[in-house]
């Protein structure tokens, strides 16, 4: 590992750090130490203080009690922003581009001339920003818009903005949640590379391989503790967990298990043939039988996601049709794919799934308000008892059907999705990225109630690229490009179906079915 | 829409081809109206000789300066991302608070406090035009009410007070000093035409080369970010706020002026104008998006179309229908000029 000066001290070093919020206790006698050029993992369950200890860090917080150093120094003042800027770089999860204005504006927003009266030169500031651009080596141009630019795009110009305050430490918050498979492994190459020139990470990330793939320590934090401070090669996955939960994990063995399932014969539950989106798939068929859950692989530009939110009505395709239970569905149309029994799981549950200021049971029951009451009334006392109803048996944790549902953590919201989804009885559930955002324990439930549905004699889609997710499916359909490439049983090993992903060389001991991509 | 599916088509270009044709179109955004001032000239020359004629054009002109005024404040306001409805009743009561207490208590139809000498009225009305933003952006911004129904309060509470004070009438005797901008020309050109031009100039550069005037879009765009950026935000909303209040203020000297009398319902219904003319411009009501020259092009636009049409016979009486047909059309206009949806 580069280390520039090994003298120096830690880049950052927190101790014996304290936060309260009224009666709530954000972080009790926490601490971090991160050495210069280390990447460093910080992991923990949703409300294990992650998001508290940042906001310290980067100095929008005072902790009560504890001590804060950067190389060795006292930390600067609170509201000296220059001063904390040129210590620690912070990208946060929420994305600060602001999406009308240029690249170049962005990286140098609120400095793009000497002096407040001075005006500015946008030919200069032009000049600027490519050589940031050029010395972190993002290559994006400076005069795009952002908005015009891709997720990843984005981030690495809000870490070359974070970097060039001068802080050789910079903090990630869940940096990689919304980017695919390859924007990921762009961002880590990016990390490494900047790390090489001395450059310190806190890496914040649910999903651990990451923590493998990119970290060389992690610290764990559980209810607003510090937990344990460990070089990543000495904790294998199953200790990391068991550290974050605080119970011996069932480890690589969840609740649900595919082995062993004999595909079902007879008529297929959901059958699609010939699918064709211009500009995201072309010529898909698909069947599902009852009992089956199916999952859909690929990256982001793959198609995946819009093919499945094709199947759910949310576009029209120009070829192909959609048959479910034998009755063909008219595509196109939310309400015929409701009717016809497709459940669905959007993608993202903050933009498509819910309405967060309503309560659980509104959002829960969204999708069956015609039965809540005769005559398009829509009874709250029928609404309660549904909802109360599938608070059990998805067991999502909640104070009560009443309570907004943004009050939720992110697994119960998910699950609040699912239930609105299965409130119709679906014959198919789609679900895509059943499990985004969500924290590690409520992942596998998540995933066990998508199998269960499937049990219970329905089929059900999973769309995802998450290998977790798909771990869960009796077999799995790779795209790319909007081309099917590969089809695995239950069973598949992760690097064949990354690589079937990533439109590399298809496996060779699964049946092929398409490779006139290469 | 998945925000991963979609973003990435778009990469590419802004990736690899900056000089793409999707931004050319973004850049010349704002002047999606200019074609529409230039035919709305030609259809004005068929339709009547008397239109080219520069009597015509400074009339026009003239005429368009108050409402511009407001435009240009309500535009300003827009993109820091807030609204100011108020605007309209400012351009009425600040006029009258300001003679009120400069006019002689006695010996006239309308008898003011005659508290300060009558050179004050204009520092007096500007003066109330800056209280009035102070006072809603310290309604809005410390004490966290929501802008919209804060300026609907403010815009009947000011027509009220305006009406109370000239006790419903209009106000025609009125100190030399105030009526001056309004009505006087330099170089043959009505002041308040020079005026206006020089602010819209003014706020134009101050939008496009100060770090404080970028700040408004940064502002506009995503508050959150501007004030991880170091942007003080609340300071410069509220900055703004007064700047467009005392704009409005303003606006009711030159309108004042203009007519030589305040009349009792001055501005009444101007707001919905105001916010048609800087929407059709291009000044997007999310906050962080639009030009200044655009929203003057959008009032250019609303002016000229009144003026084709009575110079084309059309009986006055069929102006506010026309008015709002062709808020809906440059709407259009600009929505496919822009290629961008309107959310």
């Amino acid at each position: 590992m580069a280390d520039p000066s090994p003298v120096r001290g830690p880049v950052v070093e927190a101790d014996g750090i304290s936060k309260r919020f009224g009666a709530t206790v954000a972080l009790s006698d926490a601490r971090i130490s991160v050495a210069p050029g280390e990447s460093h993992a910080l992991v923990g369950r949703n409300g294990a203080g992650k998001s508290t200890l940042v906001s310290i860090l980067t100095g929008l917080q005072n902790p009560d009690t504890g001590t804060l150093r950067f190389n060795g120094e006292q930390a600067p003042a609170p509201g000296d922003t220059d001063a904390w800027r040129s210590r620690v770089a912070c990208v946060y999860q929420r994305s600060t581009i602001i999406p009308a204005l240029t690249v170049a504006e962005n990286l140098f927003l609120d400095r793009q001339s000497k002096g407040v009266l001075r005006p500015i030169s946008w030919k200069q500031l032009r000049g600027r920003a490519t050589e940031l651009l050029a010395e972190y080596g993002v290559d994006v141009a400076p005069t795009a818009r952002a908005e015009d630019l891709s997720v990843e795009q984005r981030q690495f110009v809000e870490i070359a903005r974070a970097l060039s305050f001068g802080a050789r430490f910079i903090i990630l918050d869940e940096p990689t949640a919304k980017l695919d498979a390859r924007g990921i492994e762009r961002l880590f190459d990016k990390l490494r590379s900047l790390q090489e020139q001395g450059v310190a990470f806190l890496f914040i990330s649910h999903h651990l391989q990451e923590v493998y793939d990119l970290c060389t320590t992690v610290t764990v934090y559980r209810d607003a503790r510090h937990i344990i401070t460990a070089p990543v090669a000495e904790l294998d996955q199953q200790a990391l967990v068991e550290a974050m939960t605080g119970e011996s994990s069932r480890g690589s063995e969840p609740a649900w298990s595919v082995t062993g399932r004999t595909r079902p014969d007879g008529a297929p539950l959901l059958d699609v043939s010939g699918l064709s989106l211009a500009g995201a798939y072309q010529d898909f068929s698909l069947t599902a039988h009852a009992g089956e859950v199916v999952g859909l692989a690929g990256a982001a530009a793959s198609g995946n996601v819009r093919l499945g939110e094709t199947i759910a009505g949310l576009h029209r395709p120009q070829a192909g049709t959609i048959t479910v239970a034998g009755r063909p569905v008219r595509t196109g149309r939310v309400p015929a794919a409701l009717a016809a029994g497709i459940g669905f799981v959007p993608e993202d549950r903050h933009i498509q799934g819910l309405i967060p200021q309503r309560s659980v049971a509104e959002n829960a029951t969204l999708t069956v308000t015609g039965q809540l009451g005769p005559f398009g009334t829509v009874l709250p006392s029928r609404t309660r008892a549904f909802a109360e109803r599938m608070i059990g048996d998805l067991d999502i944790k909640t104070p009560g059907p009443s309570a907004p549902v943004s009050a939720l953590s992110g697994g119960n919201q998910q699950k609040v999705v699912i239930a609105r989804a299965l409130a119709t009885e679906p014959h198919v559930l789609v679900a895509i990225r059943p499990t985004n955002g969500v924290d590690v324990k409520s992942k596998e439930s998540l995933l066990g109630t998508v199998r269960e549905v499937a049990d219970a004699g329905k089929s059900a889609l999973i769309v995802s690229d998450e290998l977790d997710d798909l771990r869960v499916c009796d077999r799995v359909v790779a795209m790319f490009h909007g081309r099917v490439v590969a089809e695995f049983e239950h069973g598949w090993s992760d690097e064949q179906l990354v690589a079937a992903m990533e439109g590399m060389s298809g496996p060779t001991d699964t049946k092929e079915r398409d490779v006139s991509h290469h | 829409m998945s925000p991963t599916t979609e973003v990435r088509p778009r990469a590419a270009t802004a990736g690899t081809a900056p000089a793409g044709r999707r931004f050319d179109l973004a850049r010349y955004r704002d002047l999606s109206l200019v074609p529409v001032l230039l035919v709305l000239g030609v259809i004005g020359f068929a339709v009547s000789p008397a239109f080219l004629t520069s009597d015509n054009l400074l009339g026009v002109g003239q005429q368009a300066t108050e409402l511009s005024l407001l435009v240009l404040a309500e535009a300003l306001i827009l993109i820091v991302g807030r609204m100011d409805l108020s605007l309209e009743s400012t351009i009425g009561v600040a006029p009258v608070i300001a003679v009120w207490l400069v006019l002689p208590d006695h010996g006239a139809r309308f008898n003011g406090l005659g508290l300060l000498p009558s050179w004050t009225a204009i520092p007096l009305c500007l003066a109330v035009g800056a209280l009035i933003g102070a006072i809603n952006g310290f309604l809005i911004l410390k004490l966290r009410l929501n802008g919209f129904i804060v300026t609907l309060g403010a815009l009947t509470l000011l027509r009220g007070l305006q009406v109370a004070i000239s006790q419903g009438q209009s106000i025609v005797t009125l100190p030399g000093s105030f009526t001056y901008l309004g009505s006087t020309s330099w170089l043959g050109v009505p002041a308040a035409i020079w005026i206006c031009a020089l602010l819209f100039l003014a706020g134009g550069c101050a939008l496009a080369w100060l770090r404080h005037g970028r700040a408004l879009y940064a502002i506009g765009g995503n508050s959150e970010a501007a004030r991880a950026a170091g942007i003080r935000v609340d300071r410069i909303t509220w900055i703004v706020l007064i700047l467009g209040s005392l704009l409005a203020a303003f606006a009711g000297v030159l309108y004042t002026g203009h007519y030589g009398s305040i009349s009792a319902d001055q501005g009444n219904g101007w707001i919905f104008q105001v916010f048609a003319a800087t929407v059709i411009g291009g000044v997007s009501l999310n906050g962080g998006r639009g030009t200044l020259f655009g929203a003057l092009t959008g009032v250019l636009t609303l002016q000229l179309v009144v003026n084709v049409m009575t110079l084309a016979g059309v009986p006055p009486l069929w102006n506010q229908f026309l008015n709002g047909a062709i808020i809906i059309v440059a709407l259009i206009i600009s929505r496919f000029a822009s290629g961008e949806k309107q959310e």
